[in-house]
């Protein structure tokens, strides 16, 4: 790796918690990123010439709080950068204020910025740009690239989140512990929202996304470090990891979506399984159970089968009922029907999911699964009628696809063997 | 004798590597322990998962269970090599060839004491 790439690498990596305390002391978002950014320029001109500092994170805050004091005071003039010399003499002042750094306060102002970005008034797509934008530090350009809109656009939704956010009161005090853990429910789920950004992309756009999926694991992997002892955080990684590991053999090179049973497992990142299987370990240790320990608990039996035929489908049908019981959905239901086809036969399954109907009128992947299960017991008309349905309900060409594969076998199966031969 | 290289390093620092750095920095290391094994001086070889998978069991009575390391500290342990080297110079010049490779962070050189090869094939 070349010197500028390391750095670069310590400058993203020590974002979060420099960003984080220059807002504790700005109380300013605007300042605080400004100060961030300050100190990273003059980090790209000191470190390659006096090493890196011991303390990255410690060096940018001490440096980008005394410039951004010395702009205050001089009220905004435009003046010259002090001198290399001046910032380099650091080293003291650096030894002091990582001292003060390794108490707990880091935690929570991480923890402040990221919550920061999962106000309520934001909408879900705004919560995550600016997460983006904010704590990982991902250009505007980036993020409009994965969002697949313009730049103009990003910097305009971005702006507006800061403004929303800038009037909204922020809470500077040290969380109590019941309020930290609120915040702590919130940024989770903030996470899991920019994974399934990336994830439920297809087709061309996966690939353009997929750093969405990355940037949400890096950020998980934040969080847990924080709070190493929070079972859903582990819960949380865990179905990232599980559920990202498999993200090489999800589509074919058409594009259209492979569905697990087809899917290449030795495509699967075996590395990021362990380490998915480890947290999931973790977690139950707890006894603590919670929504993203049980989702990661079915993605790590999927993750444990070696062949389709060796998935433990029972104990997914358990777990996606106790899932149910917390979390009680529809969609939820639907998945368990998956499991319970596996068990119990598509008969049990179709009965299952015939109450979702009227709630689930308008989604795909209803109409999809309904179909494979008609498909299954050899109702082949009605199985063609909810693949119809599927079709016009798809939201990327690649679900539309894959459902059109099983119109064709439909079609196929149907033909006399005769016509085929003939062809 | 054989000498432990323990490679610590900033874990945020290492998670921040885009795929392609940290293809990069393997293919390096690679070329190093190449040679290490054609001279017939590499043992075993572990990149270890990140703190975050860790678990701690404090030896009390009745012994704690920790989730996390055992040491918070600002550059974490992330793996280790065994290397069979003549003395603490020749392991010395392994740790910066390994270093010039891989640079950041730290290696504790550590003489082993016992060794055990034990059976198990990754």
């Amino acid at each position: 790796m070349t010197d500028t790439a390391w750095i670069d690498a310590a400058l993203t990596s020590a974002r979060p918690q420099a960003v984080g305390a220059l807002l504790r002391y700005f109380r300013n978002l605007d300042t605080a990123e400004e100060a961030f950014q300050n100190a990273c320029l003059r980090a790209l001109k000191s470190w390659p010439q006096n090493g890196p500092p011991r303390d990255p994170a410690a060096w940018l805050i001490m440096v980008g709080r005394n410039v951004a004091i010395d702009d205050i005071r001089r009220g905004k003039k435009q003046t010259a950068l002090p001198e290399d010399e001046a910032i380099s003499d650091l080293d003291d002042a650096e030894e002091e204020l990582a001292e003060r750094l390794d108490g707990s306060h880091y935690r929570d102002d991480i923890l402040r910025l990221l919550f920061i970005c999962c106000h309520p008034d934001l909408p879900a797509t705004q919560q995550i740009a600016l997460a983006l934008r904010i704590v990982s530090g991902l250009t505007v350009k980036q993020i409009a690239r994965a969002f697949l809109v313009s730049e103009a656009a990003m910097e305009q939704r971005i702006t507006r989140a800061k403004a929303r956010v800038a009037d909204a009161k922020v809470p500077f005090e040290t969380p109590g512990a019941a309020e930290r853990s609120e915040r702590l429910a919130s940024v989770a789920a903030m996470i899991y929202l920019i994974f399934n950004e990336g994830y439920s992309a297809s087709g061309d756009t996966a690939e353009i996304r997929k750093p969405l999926c990355e940037e949400a694991i890096r950020l998980a992997r934040l969080l847990l470090r924080l709070f190493q002892s929070e079972p859903e955080i582990m819960g949380l990684t865990a179905l990232l990891l599980l559920q990202h590991a498999r993200s090489d053999a999800r589509f074919n090179a058409d594009g259209a979506v492979i569905l697990l049973d087809d899917q290449d497992r030795s495509k699967w990142n075996k590395t990021l399984i362990a380490e998915g299987l480890a947290l999931i370990d973790k977690a139950m240790r707890h006894r603590r159970s919670g929504p993203y320990q049980v989702q990661a608990a079915i993605a790590a039996l999927h993750a444990r089968a070696e062949k389709p035929e060796d998935t433990d489908w029972t104990q997914i049908d358990l777990l996606y009922g106790a899932l149910e019981i917390m979390q009680p959905s529809p969609v939820v239901t639907l998945n368990r029907a998956v499991a319970v086809s596996k068990v119990k036969g598509p008969e049990a399954a179709l009965d299952m999911i015939e109450p979702l109907a009227a709630r689930l009128s308008n989604y795909f992947h209803f109409f999809g699964v309904r179909g494979a299960f008609l498909m299954q017991l050899g109702r082949n008309d009605e199985a063609r009628v909810a693949f119809d349905r599927a079709i016009a309900l798809a939201n990327t060409s690649a679900e539309a696809a894959h459902i059109r594969m099983h119109l064709d076998r439909l079609q196929r199966d149907s033909q006399p063997r005769g016509k085929k031969a003939g062809k | 004798m054989l000498y432990a290289i323990l490679c610590y390093h900033d874990e945020d620092t290492v998670g921040s590597w885009t795929k392609e750095q940290d293809a990069a920095v393997m293919k390096k290391l690679t070329v190093v322990q190449d040679k290490l094994t054609k001279q017939g001086r590499l043992g075993p070889v572990a990149r270890l998962l990140p703190t975050t998978a860790a678990t701690t069991l404090r030896k009390d009575d009745p012994p704690l269970v920790l989730d996390g390391p055992y040491a918070e500290t600002k550059e974490q342990l992330l793996g280790f090599y065994l290397v069979d080297c003549k003395d603490l110079d020749e392991a010395l010049d392994v740790a910066r060839d390994l270093g010039a490779a891989n640079p950041g962070g730290a290696y504790e050189i550590r003489p082993v004491g016992h060794f055990t090869a034990g059976s198990v094939q990754p």
